[in-house]
């Protein structure tokens, strides 16, 4: 295990070649290369020159992540190039600077011709005028045409809020409408796929969709169907659009022709609060923004991070955030054993069991669902037992885009913090062991059902002491002595370390329910009272802390985390 | 800035007729209220409330209740946007949900609830003025009581039925 943490691992990038271009006017040097959407260097395009210089060119299905369409035109951008003499030398002008001709309609001389930016390459001395009088034209036509059979559906439409077709209409748009004649009536409510809504009167045939599924995923089930206006998306005839990964084709569809099944008619996004979060469901960590309104979680979206999940997320993760709202959450201290149920009471009970027990009388079972910071205590917690510790293993299906075998967030973190052993779950016939021979008195159980994982409820019943913390009800927790209830990692901040070493940070985006408590907020009074070693109170400290004293977190801080997370040797 | 002041004219200065010209508007309602027999009591405003209620004109902003459309449909599409106008957020809006109701077809998205706490209500208008379907509208009431604090929360049911009927000329959603 290396002591040295590390970010990005990328080789020194050679010099780069550059292109001197002006854009509206102004002189940039721009590289002559940029990385396409699989990283391979091409040529760069006007509407990158353009970001470089800080200028938004809009655009539909231009994706930084997709490949090249050209198709919705939005991007058109007046220019011009040097002229060039018979010579091959540029023309220059009386003052000595390079003639401009800029680029016209070959048979309208008078007219500019625009070329799309997301699919023209910049070459030397070439002048763009994203902001002339041209460009906005060609912009205004363009929005003209696609909202010529676009439905009025911005009050039902849950994109409204988000759409690019809104946004750009306003920004590029003419104000009235000059169509006069009746639109042409696609369908709508179109069942795509068991979690995605097609209404083709939205679609603006952009191809994102199209090229997602058939690029990225490596499922080529959609296309588009008739001709002329009647042109529809559709899946291939017989079939449904059900990958693992189809709403991500809702998060870059610019219009509301894709809407979320799930999402559908909930709650105008608006509304929504962005929190930066992980997702949980396996162990690639995918980073995640949750939308939350009046404490209630409505969706995960994902959140870029090019060294983790690009801008994608799988359908199963983004939908395994239901039982945070459950309604039999478990929000009470509690316990068969504890006859005032308070937290100061519960706390003290429990450090006074704490103290009077023996070395190796303790056992811990804690969960590769919890934060680095809570694993971390426990270990604190086992440290002055010589306490057994272990988390359970848990494992599905992986694929070859995100979702990983390993279906739980932080077994990295587990095994780096030494609470679990190399081979998760190993250990936890010897605590059954333990508990059956009588040397194990007291059990510690975090986040999980141990009944399920070889220690049966009747083994439970021999223990003098079961001290359980969880969300939602198992047999473990109906069979505690004393019970805390813990937080679902939307209620606290934390990090995770994901199964390629990426450790990550995760904010708070819901305000814990009923009386339950981050975990690692009464761990810390836990371990302050049994171990008597000071602590940090704020969960920066905490993990600043853990960071000196867990090796392969050297030289990691919690600001230094960032909104990408650092890479560190596992 | 200072003010120029009139100059007066020598009427003006006597005073005596701008006190006489008083003296006439009195005895011009004493001698109606004798002779014609009108009272306060029957005149429109200002008069013997809550017995005779005002008659509010048109255009007055009153309470903002929900309107049906012609065909007795709900309006209301739940588009939130006067609860995210509202000034002193009296609107909530629970909207229906991936699961709409199959009687209102496949594109209006009636709210499954709709609540207007009319004890916050500033009658500002801004509902009305911002619903893109035209379901909102501030109508006469002006008068609102009741017992208890919760029943000034009112609800859809009550909201639409005190709003009645729109004659919409646009029937945005016959045809989709």
């Amino acid at each position: 295990m290396s002591t040295q943490a590390t970010t990005e691992t990328k080789p020194t990038p050679p010099p780069i070649e550059t292109v001197k271009i002006k854009v509206d006017g102004r002189e940039f040097d721009v590289p002559k290369m940029t990385p396409d959407w699989q990283g391979k260097l091409q040529p760069t395009t006007m509407l990158q020159a353009c970001q470089v210089a800080g200028i938004d060119v809009p655009h539909y299905c231009y994706h930084p992540k997709l490949p090249i369409a050209g198709n919705c035109r939005m991007c058109l951008v007046e220019f011009g190039t040097p002229a060039m003499g018979p010579d091959r030398k540029p023309v220059l002008n009386p003052d000595g600077t390079p003639k401009i001709i800029k680029s016209v309609l070959p048979y309208e001389p008078s007219s500019p011709r625009g070329a799309i930016a997301c699919a023209s390459p910049i070459s030397p001395g070439m002048e763009l005028y994203p902001s002339s009088e041209a460009t906005k034209q060609m912009r205004e036509g363009i929005l003209e045409s696609l909202l010529i059979n676009h439905p009025l559906d911005c009050p039902i439409c849950d994109q409204a809020g988000e759409c690019k077709l809104q946004e750009y209409s306003v920004d590029y748009g003419k104000s009235a409408s000059r169509f006069v004649e009746e639109k042409v009536h696609k369908p709508k409510q179109v069942d795509l796929g068991p979690r995605i809504m097609l209404d083709d009167e939205r679609c603006i045939l952009c191809t994102r969709c199209i090229r997602f599924t058939k690029d990225i995923v490596g499922d080529d089930k959609l296309g588009i169907v008739n001709r002329g206006s009647y042109n529809t998306i559709a899946s291939y005839p017989g079939t449904k659009f059900e990958n693992n990964y189809t709403l991500n084709t809702v998060d870059i569809c610019p219009v509301g022709a894709l809407t979320s099944k799930d999402f559908r008619f909930k709650m105008r996004v608006w509304f929504l609060k962005e929190t930066k979060s992980l997702c949980t469901s396996c162990g690639t960590g995918c980073n995640t923004i949750i939308g939350s309104r009046e404490n209630v979680m409505y969706r995960y979206e994902p959140r870029e991070n090019d060294a983790v999940n690009s801008t994608w997320m799988c359908d199963y993760g983004r939908l395994n955030y239901k039982w945070i709202n459950r309604e039999d959450r478990l929000t009470q201290v509690q316990g068969s054993k504890l006859k005032v149920q308070t937290w100061a009471n519960a706390i003290q009970y429990i450090s006074e069991i704490l103290l009077r027990a023996a070395a190796g009388s303790v056992a811990i079972v804690a969960s590769a669902r919890q934060t680095n910071e809570e694993l971390y205590l426990l270990k604190k917690l086992a440290a002055k037992f010589n306490a057994i510790t272990d988390s359970v293993p848990r494992v599905g299906e992986g694929d070859r885009l995100l979702l990983d075998p390993d279906r739980n967030p932080n077994s990295t973190g587990s095994r780096l913090i030494g609470i679990a052993p190399e081979k998760m779950g190993s250990s936890l016939p010897k605590i059954a062991d333990g508990i059956r021979g009588g040397s194990i008195k007291t059990l510690i159980v975090f986040g999980e059902d141990v009944t399920k994982h070889g220690i049966t409820a009747e083994l439970l019943s021999q223990l003098e002491h079961l001290i359980v913390s969880d969300i939602l009800p198992s047999a473990t927790t109906a069979a505690a002595h004393y019970f805390l209830p813990g937080c679902a990692h939307v209620e606290k901040r934390g990090s995770f370390v994901n199964v390629k070493g990426r450790v990550q940070r995760f904010m708070q985006a819901l305000q814990p329910k009923g009386d339950a408590r981050p975990e690692w907020e009464f761990l810390h009074e836990l371990v302050i009272n049994v171990t008597g070693q000071n602590g940090f109170v704020s969960i920066e400290g905490l993990f600043n802390e853990m960071a000196k004293e867990v090796p392969a977190f050297h030289g990691v801080t919690w600001a230094g985390l960032g909104d990408a997370g650092v890479t560190v040797q596992i | 800035m200072i003010v120029q002041r009139k100059k007066l004219s020598l009427l003006e200065r006597l005073y005596l007729p701008a006190l006489a010209g008083g003296f006439k508007v009195t005895w011009r309602h004493f001698a109606n209220t004798l002779f014609k027999g009108h009272t306060a009591g029957k005149e429109l405003s200002g008069g013997y409330y809550p017995e005779k209620k005002w008659v509010v004109g048109e255009g007055y902003r009153g309470a903002p209740y929900l309107v049906r459309d012609p065909e007795g449909r709900t309006k209301c599409v739940s588009c939130q946007l006067c609860e995210f106008v509202c000034p002193p957020k009296a609107i909530k809006i629970t909207p229906p949900g991936p699961q709409g109701s199959p009687e209102v077809g496949n594109v209006e998205k009636a709210p499954q609830e709709f609540e207007i706490n009319m004890l916050r209500c500033i009658f500002c208008g801004f509902c009305q003025e911002v619903c893109p379907e035209e379901a909102i509208f501030l109508q006469n009431d002006y008068s609102l009581n009741a017992e208890s604090r919760e029943e000034l929360i009112y609800n859809k049911e009550k909201l639409l039925s005190l709003g009645g009927v729109h004659q919409d000329k646009i029937w945005k959603w016959k045809n989709k």
